[in-house]
């Protein structure tokens, strides 16, 4: 199959428009290329209490470079909000995903918006695949207006109700039971949709998850809890936390699945089996193996647990976008140059996205005291000196 | 025990009819009863004051006939309503039913969860029977983890449930306190007012005969900062009623808390569709002396002592502030204008309660008006013991209300 050089055949921004080189030998645009290809995930699954799904998964070249973009945004995006942290724009907490995207992006390509995803604190990305821009992004990142909860909830508090994205939760564990709700939910309206309830292995340790996942099965409820498993609770590896490990395997009668955690076809491949059994036959637990390169969080540098040569060993051998970029080249559906180009223009976004969040405003004094009830109580709230911010409520 | 349930039984009487002497001329008002077109699912709140307010929903067009000061007026006749229907008679448990069954009936999305809500019919009896009626995935019983039945309501909530749950004792709530404070309360504002939470938690609490000092905890005190939630506390089946059908409407997350002894009291109420504003007060007796804040079980102590100061010829303003966050203070601002003397009577440990927080705000508010200083009169500090004689020693008895008054008024 001859390559085409072609620049737009390849990027997915609006130079489609530009006429493809008749000498060349035609050759549709990769961007919307749908041909199947099959892929066989590297790790198997194992399972608990299941069958485990076929390791052959089915993509095309379309989804692959979906995959390698939102990726790469993801990666940029969080290595900007690193920066932008360390030049004291971003203040408070801020837990940085990279390394883990796969986890994001495989489980967006199985399902669809009305399914609900319910995370922790570890959100940017999760937001990113649900639909959110990255101007909602930096924005709250900055506490600025245009934030997507209006500057009013930070790194911990990203939350998109029109795609079904229910945060954001800074609570270790709190968003379970939440999460189980949203599947009460959806089975009491008969939606036939399901919830992604997302933890990690800290908060796998939390009484609150086996409390759920009693009463969701008991109920039938078709939620599906996901352990995020990146091996470290902050500073505490997994093996000094948990007696036993096996996060899949901990819902006894719940089935399970572990999953590598860093391929995202494997991911996606494993959630869509997941949906089917929960809408099926009730809850099921997923274990994603994965791994973060930055610290816990951004006041934690991140070796002093463990080795710099761990974290460059799985940068090197397992990363997320490096293992779809090699798929890419091996089937030849973009150059080295192609895919550089794109990360080049992802790196733009970025780049130009904060300079735009950097000029939204802050949120106005009045902001304090609206939306802390749905309808404002005909009350008169002061600030602290009482004289400085007051506001009736409407 | 015999006097206070005469007591209880007296004030059921008093604040179901506005007798004459309690009515003093210049101060016309009446216990609230509200009224709505018969067969028309709309209805309307009437003020202390006589003025009509249109609820929440904007459904009330219809209420609009309907005259105001017909409410007012009549002194004498039982004022249950103005029309010929003379309402019916029920115990406060099955007021809180009436009032759930009716919500359930008006809208799918209302279901109820707690534990032994459904087959047991609930441990109170307030959910009798619902789960025959609307079926096991609108009355739902779950395993004893309230952490995570408060959770999972809280997420469905935010989908556009309006779930009830029920602590089956207000105390156990505790082991739910991060999902109310942190989801339940929050939620609404870190999501920059995407989600809204319409939920309701209620559920016993308050001092009873000798349960113990785990199963006796009033929680409306550490309830009370979180902010986002909104606080009632009922007193009567009238109000009960209509708190936990606003509780449902509203789409504010809300607490509801009822008390374990007054679940029995026996009122006659309307039977048309009302409901009772949340962030109101009531006044239960108008009066010139002395403003008497007091709300749930309290409210009867205080009514009792209140014969005992009328016949001493002391006249106390009895104000059950039913909206313990937040507080009424157009109501109780007034009245303290009126009167210039507060005492606070609550159940509610001395501690960072209620009453603190109510002094705190009246003593800013309308510190001028005050010929006294505030007095409140709480539970004791301590684990409610399980002896009879102590435990009666911890809440605060209407002797000791007397004797406040008659040092207040001095």
């Amino acid at each position: 199959m001859a390559l085409s050089y072609l620049r737009s055949s390849s990027s997915r921004s609006v130079n489609l428009l530009k006429p493809l080189s008749s000498s060349l030998p035609l050759r549709r645009p990769i961007s919307t290329d749908t041909t199947p290809i099959t892929v066989e995930t590297s790790v198997p699954f194992t399972s608990h209490q299941c069958d485990a799904p076929s390791c052959s998964v089915e993509t095309n070249p379309k989804e692959l470079l979906t995959f390698f973009r939102d990726m790469a945004l993801m990666r940029r995006m969080e290595i900007a909000a690193d920066s932008l942290y360390k030049a004291k724009l971003i203040r408070g907490f801020c837990h940085l995903y990279d390394g883990q995207e796969a986890v994001a992006v495989g489980m967006e390509a199985a399902i669809t918006k009305k399914d609900c995803i319910i995370t922790a604190y570890r959100d940017h990305c999760t937001f990113i695949g649900r639909g959110g821009t990255l101007l909602e992004v930096f924005a709250e990142l900055m506490g600025r207006q245009a934030g997507c909860s209006k500057g009013k909830g930070g790194s911990m508090h990203f939350y998109k109700k029109d795609s079904n994205f229910y945060g954001g939760h800074g609570i270790v564990g709190a968003q379970v039971p939440l999460g189980c709700g949203l599947a009460f939910a959806q089975k009491y309206s008969k939606d036939e949709t399901v919830t992604f309830a997302l933890y990690g292995d800290g908060a796998a340790n939390q009484g609150q998850l086996f409390e759920a996942l009693n009463i969701s099965a008991l109920w039938d409820l078709p939620a599906i809890l996901v352990c995020e498993n990146n091996h470290y609770g902050m500073g505490t590896a997994e093996w000094r936390a948990a007696k036993s490990p096996a996060y899949y395997k901990r819902g006894d009668y719940v089935p399970g699945l572990k999953v590598d955690g860093m391929d995202a076809l494997a991911v996606k491949q494993a959630c869509k089996f997941a949906k089917e059994h929960a809408l099926k036959n009730g809850p099921i637990i997923l274990e994603m193996d994965t791994y973060r390169y930055h610290g816990h969080s951004m006041s934690d540098p991140g070796s002093t647990y463990r080795t710099r040569d761990e974290i460059s060993g799985v940068r090197q051998e397992r990363d997320p976008i490096e293992r779809i970029r090699k798929l890419i080249l091996s089937h030849d559906l973009a150059t080295e140059k192609e895919l550089k180009d794109i990360e080049k223009e992802v790196r733009k976004e970025v780049d130009d996205t904060i300079t735009q969040a950097k000029e939204s405003p802050m949120p106005e004094p009045s902001e304090l005291f609206t939306n802390v009830y749905a309808k404002g109580l005909g009350v008169e709230s002061f600030g602290a000196d009482r004289k400085e911010v007051r506001a009736t409520l409407p | 025990m015999a006097a206070i349930f005469q007591g209880v039984g007296a004030a059921a009487t008093l604040s179901s009819s506005p007798s004459n002497s309690f009515v003093p001329k210049k101060f016309l008002t009446s216990p609230r009863r509200s009224f709505s077109v018969r067969k028309v699912p709309s209805y309307v709140v009437v003020r202390s004051d006589g003025s009509v307010n249109f609820d929440l929903n904007s459904k009330s067009r219809r209420a609009q006939q309907l005259v105001a000061n017909a409410v007012a007026t009549k002194a004498d006749s039982s004022a249950a309503s103005s029309s010929s229907n003379p309402g019916h008679e029920l115990l406060l448990f099955e007021a809180l039913r009436e009032g759930l069954e009716e919500e359930m009936e008006r809208d799918p999305r209302v279901c109820v969860m707690g534990e032994d809500v459904g087959h047991y019919g609930g441990s109170y009896k307030v959910t009798k029977d619902l789960a025959k009626k609307f079926g096991d995935l609108r009355v739902l019983d779950t395993p004893i983890a309230e952490n995570s039945f408060t959770g999972m309501g809280i997420g469905a909530a935010m989908t556009g449930l309006r779930p009830v749950v029920e602590g089956m004792n207000m105390g156990f709530l505790l082991l739910a306190f991060n999902q109310i404070s942190n989801n339940c309360g929050m939620l609404h504002y870190t999501s920059g007012g995407q989600f809204t939470i319409p939920i309701v938690i209620r559920g016993p609490g308050g001092v009873g005969r000798q349960l113990g000092a785990e199963h006796s905890q009033r929680l409306e005190s550490y309830f009370q900062s979180i902010p986002g939630i909104q606080m009632v506390a009922c007193s009567t089946p009238y109000n009960a009623k209509g708190l936990m059908k606003a509780a449902i409407r509203s789409e504010n997350p809300v607490i509801l808390f009822e008390h374990v002894l007054l679940y029995n009291l026996k009122e006659r109420i309307p039977d048309e569709d009302y409901i009772c504003n949340l962030e109101e007060a009531e006044m239960v007796r108008p009066g010139e002396h002395v403003t008497i804040l007091t709300y749930s079980r309290m409210r009867y102590h205080v009514m009792q002592a209140a014969k005992t100061l009328v016949n001493k010829g002391y006249d106390p303003e009895v104000i059950d502030i039913r909206s313990l966050k937040p507080f009424d203070l157009y109501t109780i601002g007034n009245s303290v204008k009126k009167t210039h003397r507060v005492l606070i009577v609550e159940e509610c440990m001395r501690t960072g309660g209620i009453g603190a927080s109510l002094t705190a705000a009246i003593t800013e508010n309308f510190n001028d008006y005050l010929d006294a200083p505030i007095m409140c009169l709480s539970s004791q500090d301590v684990p409610t013991p399980y002896a009879g004689t102590l435990e009666e020693w911890t809440v605060v008895q209407p002797a000791q209300i007397v004797t406040a008054v008659e040092q207040l008024c001095r």
